[in-house]
């Protein structure tokens, strides 16, 4: 395999990841961020944890992967974005932390101003990841400060430009509406109906802000010198796709509103990487500094050595996966004795 | 401080902290997978109550851990970003495959063993508890194969155009016997430091008088583990020994404040020095017993410190290239100490177990306090491995100020530092406190994944547990 090639099954493989990610821990992020908002109760929002319990920490380490395979693969495009990104980053992980550790420890006790506490760190530890990370790619893409060096000379205000945060406002809000689809799927009776009223005023917001964020791209990234005015179909699609996830959500078709979101997510990440290759990261300084494919990819023999680790272990883990999803695809209820955590 | 100092400071920090708690994740999962076997032959009621409790300790525990470890997956791209570019080629792929292969293996298969009692079929709830232990412990192997390159480079080449190490070999990589090493002393010392919680826990009991058959079976079971386990990390670490003595000449004779090269060596059991820790000023040493340490045989020269900064300084040019000794030395004895401690105090629960009835010993009162021991140990063992390795980041080939990023200010890792210092600190109460809140409630408590609360009108009022169902 020639070295371009596997440069190029790279940058698939690790968006691959991060659209796993996303798709998957989207909906995750949203149900934590609506928590307190839907569940009113104790057992309410036991119910709600309850819809991710089994899956959240599987869907995490796809963002784990995410970064290790970039390690791997583009050692300098892991090097630049993690130390670049480094207060960002540092409140994003802060976020994970305080959501992982509130999940597994929230029920164990009985206190109410415990549960309280870990419910609001639920909360917090969801949106600071999905507004952190909206905010990023939408400064990968608009193109940041970096030096002939590789290396980042900008800060966490840099970060945030209008273009930045309006990505960043746009996954939460993306994110909050796949979270209330989720919902609607998932739980039963009063609370069904509940994350359903919710998910129509949410939607709202969403399309405002990707409709927004679609709009502003031509302002703010090379789209129109790179790809001209016309998008191509994936951009457009996608738009279209969140557009009418209303009419899903409207006349009741719930797994097919939670789709149509998640293939929302799915396109507009792949619009993304599409806009981005070759490039990894974009320099503003200088779009000669820019990190690409091809000058931040580890040596062909690393690249072939990890390509044939993940042929063979890809498969195995999205089988496994894929199998949790269909052992635990039953409703959840507010009924005590079938909760778990 | 300066940039180097702080990261220094916060890589130390984070990482300690994270390893307080996955020693007992990757011991107490194959107990709890063992447990819940036996349960599964023998239908034997007490075996399923024995899973559950100590399940409920491994999942408090494990939690903190997993959360833990998502700081060191980035951090070095964060904090070490030169490094990251030096050394990706070769240290990026253990971590890739320790996170396809590992971590979404024991992150499914614990959502499967959590949420899947009575929803999955028996059988598949068993495999997931063992699917869970491995992959912890499949984890730990990548990244100690990692860690070992980094101690000890093998199968690279430094490319002079872009002046980075490169993989040629990753057989090497994964064949790296001091990887290998790293894995049978922390495997081995994960079933110690599991079972060493477990004694502690079930002496808490015994000495009380409550559920004794319970804690009498999973004492035994401690003890007899742990005695085994302690004797494996002992070996482990002798071999470590003998294989540093040959790769890593400076940081054998750092531990063992080694200053002149001699033949045969004298092993030191006190030694002060100085306050640059460059000079001894008084030791108490026992002949030969070095030389026996670093070979096997009473008569090898083993070089001392003062000749290895020269030779040091004639292939890396001028520097010093000793560790912190009084780090090391201090760690070393630490580890060695409450090792050594861990061994004898196991062989005494065996031995006092044949000997008789041990619940009316009065001796079980203080069973409980030998838990720091392990704590102790593990800590000071990494200290010494790391703080050793000083001051390279990649030993021979790149140092630790060459590998920070270069693009950080102060205030970013004051920021950084003090956020994890708070964080991890307030995390660490709560898990102390649920941790002992199940280890004193027992069993019973243990049974049900959660606990109920009435949400109306409840605050303030805390229910005890085991009052609700």
């Amino acid at each position: 395999m020639s070295y371009e090639f596997l440069q190029t099954l790279w940058f698939i493989l690790i968006a691959v990841l991060w659209i796993g990610f996303f798709f998957l821990e989207g909906f995750d992020f949203g149900v934590g961020m609506l928590l307190p908002f839907l569940g009113k109760k104790d057992e309410e929002r036991r119910a709600i944890i309850n819809t991710i319990g089994p899956v959240w920490d599987g869907n995490e380490v796809w963002l784990i992967t995410a970064g290790g395979a970039t390690f791997a693969a583009f050692p300098e495009w892991y090097a630049t974005m993690f130390s670049g990104f480094y207060l960002a980053l540092f409140l994003l992980v802060i976020g994970l932390i305080l959501r992982g550790i509130s999940f597994e420890y929230r029920s164990k006790d009985p206190n109410p101003i415990w549960r309280n506490r870990f419910d609001w760190m639920i909360v917090i530890g969801s949106f600071l990841p999905s507004i952190l990370l909206g905010t990023a790619f939408a400064n990968l893409v608009r193109g940041i400060p970096i030096n002939a060096d590789k290396i980042y000379t900008g800060n966490l205000f840099t970060l945030l430009n209008p273009f930045g945060l309006i990505g960043g406002v746009t996954m939460v809000s993306v994110f909050l509406l796949h979270g209330a689809n989720f919902l609607t799927l998932k739980l039963d009776g009063d609370l069904r109906e509940r994350a359903r009223t919710l998910s129509k005023k949410l939607y709202i917001g969403a399309a405002i802000m990707v409709v927004l964020l679609a709009i502003t791209t031509y302002i703010y990234t090379d789209i129109s010198t790179k790809i001209g005015i016309n998008p191509g179909i994936m951009p457009i699609a996608s738009v279209v796709v969140l557009l009418v996830t209303i009419y899903f959500i409207n006349n009741q078709m719930e797994g097919w509103a939670f789709v149509s979101t998640g293939v929302h997510i799915i396109l507009t990440q792949v619009a993304f990487f599409t806009l981005m290759f070759p490039r990894v990261m974009v320099s503003s300084t200088n779009p000669a500094y820019s990190l690409t494919i091809y000058n931040a990819s580890s040596s062909q023999y690393t690249l072939t050595v990890m390509s044939v680790i993940a042929l063979i272990f890809v498969p195995i883990v999205l089988a496994y996966q894929g199998w949790t999803y269909y052992m635990f695809r039953k409703r959840i209820t507010t009924d005590k004795h079938t909760l778990v955590y | 401080m300066d940039i180097v100092t702080l990261s220094r400071l916060q890589f130390a920090l984070t990482t300690l902290y994270h390893w307080l708690f996955v020693p007992l994740t990757l011991g107490l999962g194959w107990f709890v997978a063992f447990m819940q076997t036996r349960y599964y032959q023998t239908k034997d009621e007490t075996w399923r109550r024995q899973a559950k409790f100590w399940g409920k300790l491994f999942l408090i525990n494990f939690a903190i851990g997993v959360v833990t470890g998502i700081v060191q997956e980035f951090q070095f791209g964060m904090n070490w970003s030169e490094y990251s570019r030096y050394v990706g080629d070769i240290f990026g792929a253990p971590l890739a495959i320790e996170a396809l292969l590992a971590f979404f293996m024991e992150s499914t298969f614990l959502g499967i063993w959590v949420f899947g009692e009575g929803k999955v079929p028996e059988k598949v709830h068993l495999a997931s508890i063992w699917l869970v232990a491995l992959g912890s412990n499949f984890s730990a192997l990548w990244i100690l194969l990692a860690n070992g390159w980094m101690q000890h480079p093998v199968g690279y080449v430094i490319n002079e155009a872009n002046g980075r190490a490169e993989l040629v070999n990753f057989f090497a990589l994964i064949g790296n016997p001091k990887g290998w090493l790293f894995f049978w002393h922390t495997i081995s010392d994960g079933l110690a430091m599991a079972a060493f919680m477990i004694l502690a826990v079930s002496a808490y009991h015994l000495f009380r008088k409550q559920n004794v058959d319970f804690f009498k079976r999973s004492f035994n079971m401690a003890a007899v583990v742990g005695l085994v386990a302690t004797a494996l990390v002992f070996l482990g670490g002798h071999t470590m020994g003998q294989y540093m003595y040959e790769n890593q000449p400076m940081k054998f004779a750092s531990i063992e404040a080694h200053w002149e090269t001699s033949q045969p060596a004298s092993f030191s059991i006190l030694t002060i020095g100085d306050l640059t820790g460059k000079r001894e000023v008084w030791s108490i040493r026992v002949p030969t017993i070095l030389s026996f340490l670093a070979c096997n045989n009473f008569d090898c020269e083993v070089k001392g410190v003062y000749d290895l900064q020269a030779e040091a300084e004639k292939q890396y040019g001028p520097g010093d290239y000793i560790p912190l000794m009084v780090v090391t030395y201090w760690a070393f004895r630490t580890m060695m100490t409450f090792g050594f401690m861990m061994i004898g105090t196991a062989a005494f629960f065996v031995w006092a177990n044949l000997r008789g009835d041990i619940t009316q010993a009065k001796w079980m009162k203080w069973v409980p306090w030998l838990l720091v021991m392990p704590y102790l140990a593990n800590a000071s063992g990494w200290i010494l491995t790391e703080m050793g390795r000083q001051p390279w980041i990649v030993y021979g080939l790149l140092k630790v100020q060459d590998g920070i990023s270069p693009n950080l200010t102060t205030v970013d890792l004051l920021i950084s530092l003090i956020g994890y210092t708070v964080v991890y600190g307030s995390l660490g109460v709560a898990m102390v406190k649920l941790m002992k809140k199940y280890a004193i409630a027992g069993p019973d408590g243990a049974l049900h994944e959660s606990v109920d609360v009435e949400h109306e009108g409840g605050f303030g009022e805390v229910l005890p547990i085991g009052a609700q169902d």
